[in-house]
């Protein structure tokens, strides 16, 4: 494999794998453009009929938190059972919930 | 026409069974563009291309598999599809001349997809309507996958066209080297009428046209003049092939010659 590619930027993909469901991110490809990016998608990770919708994004476009901040973000949720709708019964037939 | 005292004769021309001719050479073209395709496996200018040039290739394994398969059948001697693809010799292939042209790099390999792939979609297009149910079958399922190849090819040679000098200098030679081969796609060969009489074929020089606006369309967005060919070369249905192909059929033959029946 040659090194040509250096130079081409990192987009993330996300996949719809059927309708109703929200994308989900499966992975990243190079290219070298947006368009690019979308065609490269199809054809890395939708080659096992993985999906009926696709996104891409440029890496460099998404803000990340922090790691080191983690403790900060998120423990406080740790304690507050209370917060998780787990008091409701599910009617039958409800899917995907 | 006057008598041409130089036209090819030869001992490997087609069978008297059309339909098995026929079928044949749909399988083979399919089949040797594939193997071409496969060749980017691990060598592709990135990985993404790499796959989606594998991708192609087993689209196109898809489509050889079953029209030789079925060719098998029309023929009637007992040989499977796997049999006509590895123990067959060049002589006898019928696969379009222009798809056993070697890929040389990723522009000239995708100038040659284009022009294949526009090809193939108008002709399985057509022959999605064929009253070979076989044939009408296995084209509907196929017009898809080349639909794509043709997208993917075209947004390629424009691509590179409107690149590097450098870029553009491989695309141009793409057309220019290619082109000699693109009359025959539009050839219609003799014992072709009573299966396009019946409606179970269809005749090529009707798509020839509508291929050609394609083609010009890109040449224009791309800035190329259009390709002149001193003179177009075909021989698919005598056996007169370009001297690659023999190069092709050794790389891929060559495990089912050695160790005959091997599977796995």
């Amino acid at each position: 494999m040659s090194q040509t590619n250096g130079d081409w930027d990192l987009y993330e993909v996300f996949i719809r794998s059927k309708n109703g469901m929200s994308h989900k991110h499966v992975g990243s490809v190079h290219a070298a453009d947006d368009a690019m990016a979308l065609q490269n998608a199809r054809d890395l990770y939708t080659r096992r009929s993985e999906g009926v919708s696709i996104w891409v994004v440029a890496s460099k476009n998404i803000l990340a938190s922090d790691p080191g901040d983690a403790a900060a973000l998120f423990e406080p949720a740790a304690d507050k059972v209370y917060r998780h709708p787990t008091f409701y019964t599910i009617p039958d037939g409800v899917e995907n919930l | 026409m006057t008598q041409n005292k130089f036209a090819p004769i030869s001992e490997y021309g087609p069978s008297d069974n059309a339909h098995f001719e026929y079928v044949l050479g749909l399988g083979d073209t399919a089949l040797v563009l594939g193997q071409r395709m496969a060749e980017w496996l691990g060598k592709a200018p990135s990985m993404e291309l790499d796959i989606a040039a594998s991708n192609f290739s087993l689209d196109l394994f898809g489509q050889a598999e079953q029209f030789l398969n079925y060719a098998g059948e029309l023929e009637s001697e007992g040989r499977t599809g796997d049999d006509l693809a590895f123990l067959r010799d060049g002589m006898f292939f019928r696969n379009h001349l222009i798809v056993e042209q070697p890929n040389r790099d990723w522009g000239v390999t995708m100038v040659r997809h284009f022009m294949v792939s526009s090809f193939l979609v108008l002709q399985y297009e057509a022959l999605s309507a064929s009253n070979d149910e076989q044939i009408a079958g296995i084209a509907a399922k196929a017009l898809k996958e080349m639909q794509y190849h043709e997208r993917f090819s075209r947004d390629w040679v424009i691509r590179l066209a409107g690149g590097t000098e450098e870029s553009m200098q491989r695309i141009t030679r793409g057309f220019d080297t290619l082109w000699r081969f693109t009359g025959e796609l539009f050839q219609k060969v003799d014992y072709e009428d009573g299966l396009i009489e019946r409606g179970t074929a269809i005749d090529v020089s009707t798509l020839e046209a509508k291929w050609s606006e394609g083609v010009d369309a890109l040449l224009e967005a791309c800035g190329i003049e259009k390709p002149k060919a001193l003179q177009m070369i075909s021989g698919r249905t005598l056996g007169h092939h370009t001297e690659h192909l023999g190069h092709m059929l050794c790389d891929m033959q060559y495990l089912q010659r050695a160790y005959p029946g091997a599977s796995w």
